[in-house]
């Protein structure tokens, strides 16, 4: 494991991967306080703002304290549209360690103070806001929480399942076996993206966003057992075979020991490389099912449903930081996948002669 | 004849499976709390006599496993119901599998096209800053997730008009000759074969490149470099053969992938194929039409599968028949 570790700082990719992905995960954990808004922070009459400018020289060309202008709205009598122009009339300094929107750190702590807020009556909106009027900034943040924790929390459902499943399957062997396999086979022959929307087109409405949360988790869970299992199948019809196992049998180990205690724990090095290639395409799943509007709902953001938005064409044209999300998946799915790849090369002594 | 007796063998075998991935659909759309007819009820060209029909045929008063056996009895007879538009769902699949199987097929065409000798250059020119520069891009393309791809695509289509939005054919199709209807439709198929292409490159390209470093690693490619032989013989009479053989067996699982991520790519482009169908139907909680295309899907699934491991026979004469 250390060796492991040491080969990733190594890589270039590796190591710039994991300072991207650190950065991600430390922000996320400091939402609330990086965050200007909260969550469910809204403006109705400020729908669809662009991000707001920051300007740092002022009118007269001298260097200021960092000020913004607020938006407003007119309509335009020649291209006959909404627009959004800054009033330059009233500035805005920004405030850093400021008093702000209350909000509990972690769920607990309740605290004030914000890293960048604006003085009062005006509005800060980093990358714009959405049709409801809220923080785009903001939700990306709370969004990301989601998102970039949903895939982890899948694979600790689904590891154990698929461990135990194939464990059992190749440890009795015959018609159990034939039985088990046939079933999984049957699982992987449904394309699993017509599987997923399916279970997730059945949860019932009106669950509260933590059920809808760990519903979901399960449902990708669902999908991905298993291909999982039949690997650990194959693994385990070779190690069921060699002299330790047959030492618990002929002590009394009882065949549910056995698998747990002596056959499973043998295939830890292959979870550990399975489990970080397969969080990225988790992060892909529920985003795509949050796109369709099928994972994780309204009010609660996700970098998926965020970026259900963008479905519209007036708004990928003129409202382009929508698509921010898309951004921040990409990045983080090439950051698993960049650690991934190392960990497979590491691990794999033939792979590490090339 | 050896080969043909293991074909027919391994079309049997898809039978217990087909019939246990009915089961496994069957209950899972049997657990959700919609009544299957709410949206037939709604619609008002639908008949009562219809209705009628379709709660006797389902069999909506008994219990679920007599469901199942009415609904197994039926689609055998390819009876698949009716959607709740008050359409036959068979001629609705019959509109959008060839569609998806189109798209699918023409993907996985340009990415063998290109694909292998992309990986075996890669390999041939390992460490090189240009197996260098392929890593990277075959991650970026591994990394995009394909609805963003194809939004941004859409964004690129409507600002330069040069590619048509939506659907696979044009308005005046139907007036068209052959020769402009194969350009129409190639015109249509380009961006969504854009996204699917991009993705599932990146992961042939690199499974390509891996095979063939393991392949030139051993001894009889070693040997054959001993005895004399050109380059271009080792590499494509000796190492190739045995590189390509592993691809095909990802054949079937990549025709796996295409069908998931094409679902995606399907609903953004409004592209008319089986991947959107079963969206629309699973929003509309259009049971039959669910079921039905679910049934399809694994069944095309199933039978890629199937192909392939016909098509490893072929290449691969250690396979046991």
């Amino acid at each position: 494991m250390k060796e492991v570790i040491e080969q990733l700082l190594k890589d270039k990719f590796a190591k710039a991967a994991i300072i991207v992905l650190g950065l991600i995960y430390a922000a996320l954990f400091l939402a609330d306080f990086l965050a200007p808004y909260t969550k469910d922070f809204s403006d109705r009459s400020m729908a669809y703002v662009p991000p707001s400018k920051i300007f740092t020289i002022d009118e007269n060309g001298r260097l200021s304290k960092p000020y913004t202008y607020n938006y407003i709205r007119e309509f335009d009598n020649e291209t006959l549209q909404m627009q959004y122009k800054l009033d330059r009339s009233q500035k805005y300094y920004l405030k850093f360690f400021a008093k702000g929107m209350p909000y509990k750190f972690l769920g607990i702590i309740p605290m004030k103070r914000h890293l960048v807020t604006v003085e009062d009556s005006g509005r800060l909106f980093l990358l714009g806001t959405d049709i409801n009027g809220r923080d785009v900034f903001s939700r990306l943040l709370f969004g990301g929480r989601i998102s970039m924790t949903i895939g982890f929390l899948a694979l600790f459902v689904l590891f154990p399942i698929g461990l135990l499943y194939g464990g059992i399957s190749g440890y009795f062997g015959g018609k159990a076996d034939t039985l088990m396999m046939r079933f999984a086979e049957a699982v992987m022959s449904i394309p699993s993206f017509y599987l997923l929307i399916i279970l997730a087109s059945i949860l019932p409405s009106g669950m509260t966003s933590i059920q809808r949360f760990i519903l979901i988790v399960v449902i990708l869970a669902l999908i991905g057992w298993a291909g999982f299992a039949r690997v650990v199948r194959g693994m385990v019809l070779s190690i069921k075979t060699r002299e330790f196992v047959q030492a618990a049998k002929s002590i009394g180990q009882s065949d549910l020991g056995i698998i747990v205690k002596h056959i499973l724990p043998q295939t830890t090095s292959f979870v550990i490389v399975a489990m970080t290639l397969s969080v990225p395409s988790y992060i892909l799943s529920e985003s795509g099912l949050s796109f369709l509007g099928l994972g994780i709902q309204q009010p609660d953001a996700s970098w998926g449903n965020m970026l259900k938005e963008a479905q519209e064409f007036t708004n990928i044209i003129y409202r382009p930081w929508l698509l921010t999300p898309g951004f921040l998946i990409f990045v983080a799915v090439l950051a698993f996948n960049l650690i991934g790849d190392t960990i497979r090369d590491v691990l794999d002594p033939k792979s590490q002669m090339r | 004849m050896k080969i043909l007796k293991y074909i027919f063998k391994r079309i049997l075998q898809t039978i217990p499976l087909l019939i246990i991935v009915s089961i496994i659909s069957f209950f899972i759309i049997r657990l959700s709390p919609v009544d299957p007819l709410a949206e037939l009820r709604l619609n008002p060209s639908v008949s009562q006599e219809t209705l009628q029909k379709e709660a006797e045929r389902l069999g909506l008063d008994k219990p679920v496993i007599v469901q199942y056996g009415l609904w197994a009895k039926s689609f055998l007879k390819g009876d698949l119901g009716i959607t709740s538009n008050g359409e036959k769902v068979s001629v609705k699949l019959k509109e959008r599998i060839p569609n998806t199987l189109l798209l699918t097929v023409v993907v996985i065409f340009l990415t063998w096209i290109v694909g292998i000798p992309l990986g075996i250059l890669a390999a041939l020119k390992w460490k090189s800053p240009f197996d260098r520069i392929l890593t990277v891009l075959t991650s970026i393309g591994m990394a995009i997730p394909s609805f963003f791809f194809a939004v941004l695509l859409l964004i690129f289509a409507v600002r330069t008009g040069w590619f048509p939005v939506g659907g696979l054919t044009s308005p005046n199709f139907a007036d068209m000759g052959l020769i402009s209807q194969i350009k129409d439709i190639a015109h249509h198929l380009f961006l969504p074969v854009t996204v699917l292409f991009t993705i599932s490159l990146a992961g042939l390209q690199r499974q390509m490149r891996a095979n063939m470093l393991d392949v030139l690693d051993s001894d009889y490619v070693k040997f054959a470099r001993a005895k004399g032989l050109s380059e271009f013989k080792v590499i494509y009479k000796h190492a190739l053969r045995n590189a390509v053989n592993p691809l095909i067996t990802l054949l079937g699982f990549e025709f796996a992938g295409l069908l998931s991520g094409a679902a995606l790519t399907e609903y953004v482009f409004q592209y008319p194929g089986l991947g959107r169908l079963i969206l629309e139907a699973v929003l509309k909680s259009d049971i039959n039409l669910v079921m039905a295309s679910l049934m399809m899907g694994a069944a095309m699934l199933i039978a890629g599968n199937l192909l392939a491991d016909i098509l490893l026979i072929i290449t691969d004469p250690r396979v046991k028949t």
